[in-house]
């Protein structure tokens, strides 16, 4: 997964990455969207392409670009348990919050 | 928020605890509780309270030993075990302590001390008594983060891991 991270960590290719998101496109488009030359715009689509994000298709004389949804389930399920970790907790910490309300409304009673 | 955050919060309805990865070095998890701060506050830091909720039964991990000395300048160590393993420490020290509203404080993931400390920033914000806590983890280097993302797999949850990526072979 570094090469993932790694790759997503860029703000450039991260744009790209949403560009993407509407459909396959050519480097031109993707040039004209970001403020890079059309070299770099190359170089981050290679870094993409070798964490397999992103794919090349050669469609009628142009190479289009586009996402490989597989490469960002496998970033989705990576991140997703650490979510998942968390969640568990604050569902057992909300738990005891709710008890600890309970608890100090009893208190509460009992003083009047 | 961060345009270039990644939003990972599935479900807003079903999934209550959100989390977000802003630029490469930072995650940030909320969660609204329905109780006043003070309350919230005193759940997140007392020891007998954080043995409750830190290692749910639910990731297959138990916590063995929780200190928390909660001002300014104080340590803490939190300490869980897996299975046969030898049982792994989380430890550090508070930087900020102003409760109920805030918590600053170090985190160093014992085996891996070498990685650096992770610098939490806590919040809870109180409103109308309910109160949203935000946990603001920003780690030593992009490498860090990733190895604490990856840090589920400690946790009993390699099974789902390997689900999911069976799942994913299946959609290719």
């Amino acid at each position: 997964m570094h090469a993932t991270f790694a790759a997503l960590a860029d703000p450039n290719r991260l744009r790209i990455i949403e560009l993407l998101r509407s459909g396959p496109k050519p480097v031109n488009d993707l040039v004209a969207e970001l403020d890079v030359t059309q070299p770099q715009v190359s170089k981050h689509l290679r870094v993409l392409r070798d964490a397999g994000l992103v794919d090349v298709e050669a469609k009628a004389q142009q190479r289009l670009y586009e996402l490989r949804p597989d490469g960002l389930k496998k970033l989705h399920a990576w991140v997703e348990q650490y979510r998942a970790l968390w969640d568990a907790r604050l569902d057992a910490m909300d738990e005891l919050v709710s008890e600890l309300v309970r608890e100090e409304k009893n208190r509460g009673r009992k003083k009047h | 928020m961060d345009e270039r955050s990644t939003e990972t919060n599935g479900n807003a309805q079903k999934d209550k605890t959100s989390m977000q990865l802003e630029g490469d070095r930072d995650i940030v998890i909320s969660r609204t509780f329905d109780a006043p701060a003070r309350i919230v506050f005193d759940a997140w830091t007392k020891p007998e309270f954080v043995k409750r909720w830190w290692a749910p039964s639910s990731l297959c991990v138990r916590i063995v030993e929780v200190t928390a000395d909660v001002r300014v300048g104080g340590a803490y160590r939190y300490v869980i075990a897996h299975g046969d393993n030898p049982p792994m420490g989380f430890s550090g020290e508070y930087l900020v302590v102003d409760r109920p509203q805030k918590l600053v404080y170090t985190q160093v993931f014992e085996p891996m001390a070498d990685a650096g400390a992770v610098v939490v920033t806590v919040t809870f914000d109180e409103k109308d008594g309910r109160t949203k806590l935000v946990s603001h983890e920003r780690y030593p280097s992009a490498e860090a983060r990733e190895g604490a993302l990856s840090s589920g797999m400690e946790h009993g949850m390699r099974d789902t891991m390997n689900q999911l990526d069976a799942l994913v072979r299946e959609l290719r």
